[in-house]
């Protein structure tokens, strides 16, 4: 079973036709808007979670669930708002900016009708400041929107008033949690507030907020035209619906993808990226939803269905589903070290565990790229790591300890190897 | 911190920038921007003023820009709120630039998925025409910065150099990039593979066909 191009939401995913509005109409976006709005709010989160549809930022959690837990009336006043995350950041990951870049209006008429579904009055799209052009697409079509009547009062003439605003981040990954994201919204640091309360209680200027990514809100649209019955139709049980695959690292082909969830993962290499590089003998290992998540080595992945559930039965998970795969030619523990040096720059600093943390692992998982250490070093990094995974107030400790967590699970022979040669191939103390 | 860059504040920046302010043009971008935010909120307009600040500066001094103390106390008072609540922010974004930097602002991606299409060779590249990590050349040309991931994954090497991006690199093609720059050239942005459109798998989609010549709609399949 394969989907099947009449299937793909992303129709334009790879901008080989023009982004704007009169394109985007003749593809199908926006057409009659104000017959979806009209179904009202109750009717439009219930075909949202009769279609299955999760989260697509990493999380996975239910979207139409996410959006009935905002106020139905505003009692003091306050108004609602919802927020995209389109802080793109996660290494491996590039979707959503073939969603800003490519299909803008997708988005921007998704952000309405989820806008209204759950009573905000405007959405904000937090881009990440590095999309530069792809910012300029989205504010040109975001102008082209208002210029139509589709966005701002009496959006679409649905009756309703949204405004859609696009606002660009600097450099920083920790904006794309949903808290931080807020606070960078104020015009603070990016550092992520203590849950409770919530967005959905208090937000964005203390208001009800809902964060979703670009592709949650994106796929709406669609959805909704076609049913719920239509988005269920792809995938198994719990994961539902076709999703964008980006995959990358050390295929022939790397590519950007819309593909029916819990598609093999074998068959989306073979089908679209030409298959791996030097050969399927020559798979070492893979990550399958961006850096956060624990890497899979090739006999675990090869059949397993690439989906939430699937993924997590290999012991890491789907992420954005930014897959990267490393053939035998990669220095796995250098792969991992430099994942490593990552979240040791993007830590916010807020929390002692990963602003100390981080930097820690980072500089030990140096020393056993390069075999500078003791083989005692690999129990206390472990440890290290779950010193660090749960005691944040956000995930990024727990993304930062995972990878090192996958390493050790799957290459301690690898690691320990490198120490043994360093010191001289002492094979007998090795073998003990 | 250890490898933040030093803060100039010295008399002499003051001198060249304690009279800072935006021109008209951008004094009207600001306002648009302001505008966005509910009233009272003008404070979340501080990152892009001082984006657009930065810029100034660049447009200035023809360099990608970089936002003297001065300035960034000109956005704070334009925002009403207090210096260090500004400067704070300047410091925790990347993209700030707290020193300055030159006419083209070359920044490498080098995380691993980069990493494992070849970075080191886009790093070597741009050493190979001088460009030293963290400092600028002497000319004042390029700067060279190793950032983390761009979200160009799927057309990965990748180099961000002031606001386009060059993908799909290797050794070769770096080097030609950075030699029409230094030529006054504008090399084509996006993906370096003769023949790759944007992120479709090399050689041609696997999908969407009809896309490629025509704004196919497939509604009627449906």
């Amino acid at each position: 079973m394969s989907l099947a191009d009449k299937d793909r939401i992303f129709t334009n995913v790879y901008g080989f036709q023009p982004w704007n509005l009169k394109a985007a109409q003749a593809r199908g976006d926006w057409d009659n808007t104000k017959d979806l709005i009209a179904w009202g709010q109750d009717k439009l989160i219930e075909e949202v979670k009769a279609s299955g549809l999760r989260g697509r930022g990493g999380a996975g959690f239910p979207t139409g669930m996410k959006w009935s837990f905002m106020p139905k009336e505003s009692k003091d006043g306050r108004p609602s708002f919802l927020v995209i995350n389109a802080d793109e950041s996660e290494p491996g990951s590039c979707k959503d900016r073939e969603i800003l870049r490519h299909d803008p209006h997708k988005l921007i008429e998704g952000a309405l009708i989820a806008g209204f579904a759950m009573r905000a009055r405007a959405a904000y799209i937090y881009v990440r400041g590095e999309y530069i052009r792809e910012a300029e697409v989205l504010q040109a079509a975001v102008d082209e929107a208002y210029e139509a009547g589709l966005i701002g009062k009496n959006a679409a003439k649905s009756g309703y008033d949204f405004d859609v605003f696009v606002h660009r981040g600097a450099g920083a990954y920790i904006c794309g949690e949903e808290t931080a994201m807020i606070e960078s919204l104020e015009g603070k640091k990016g550092q992520p507030r203590l849950k409770p309360p919530f967005p959905a209680g208090a937000g964005l200027y203390g208001c009800p907020t809902t964060v979703n990514n670009v592709e949650s809100i994106a796929v709406v649209p669609t959805i909704l035209r076609r049913g719920a019955s239509w988005f269920s139709s792809f995938g198994r049980e719990n994961n539902k619906g076709t999703k964008l695959f980006q995959i990358s690292g050390h295929v022939d082909k790397p590519c950007v993808v819309e593909e029916a969830m819990s598609i093999p993962f074998r068959e989306l290499i073979e089908k679209h990226c030409g298959g791996i590089r030097g050969g399927w003998d020559n798979l070492l290992a893979v990550i399958p939803g961006g850096s956060s998540v624990p890497l899979v080595p090739a006999a675990q992945i090869i059949d397993a269905p690439m989906d939430f559930d699937g993924l997590k039965e290999v012991g890491s998970g789907l992420g954005t589903a930014a897959v990267i795969v490393m053939d035998k030619s990669t220095d796995i523990v250098q792969a991992i070290s430099r994942l490593s040096y990552f979240y040791k720059h993007e830590s916010c600093g807020q929390c002692t565990p990963c602003r100390e943390g981080t930097g820690w692992m980072w500089r030990v998982m140096e020393r056993m790229r390069t075999g500078d250490a003791d083989i005692s070093e690999i129990d206390t990094l472990y440890e290290v790591t779950k010193q660090v995974e749960g005691h944040t107030i956000c995930a990024l400790g727990d993304a930062a300890a995972w990878p090192i967590q996958g390493l050790i699970k799957h290459f301690r022979p690898e690691m320990e190897r490198r120490i043994v040669e360093k010191q001289g191939g002492g094979l007998m103390e090795a073998a003990e | 911190m250890a490898d933040a860059a030093h803060i100039p504040d010295e008399a002499e920046t003051r001198a060249r920038w304690g009279g800072f302010v935006f021109t008209d043009e951008n004094l009207a971008k600001a306002k648009t921007v302001i505008a966005r935010y509910p009233e009272g909120r003008q404070r979340s307009a501080v990152m892009p003023l001082l984006d657009l600040a930065q810029r100034q500066v660049g447009a200035e001094t023809q360099t990608q820009g970089w936002l003297p103390v001065p300035v960034i106390e000109y956005i704070a008072a334009m925002l009403d709120m207090p210096y260090i609540r500004a400067y704070e922010v300047a410091s925790f974004y990347t993209m700030y630039n707290l020193a300055p930097v030159g006419r083209f602002h070359v920044q490498v991606c080098g995380t691993t998925p980069c990493l494992l299409r070849g970075s080191d060779d886009v790093m070597a590249a741009c050493a190979n025409k001088g460009l030293v990590k963290g400092k600028t050349t002497p000319d004042g040309l390029f700067t060279l910065t190793e950032v983390e991931c761009m979200g160009n994954c799927s057309n990965a090497p990748m180099v961000q150099i002031n606001d386009d991006n060059f993908e799909d690199l290797d050794y070769d093609s770096t080097t030609r990039i950075l030699e029409a720059l230094a030529a006054g050239e504008s090399p084509k942005a996006g993906t370096q593979i003769v023949g790759r459109h944007t992120s479709e798998p090399e050689g041609g989609p696997t999908t969407l066909n009809a896309m490629v010549d025509a704004n196919h709609d497939y509604r009627g399949d449906w």
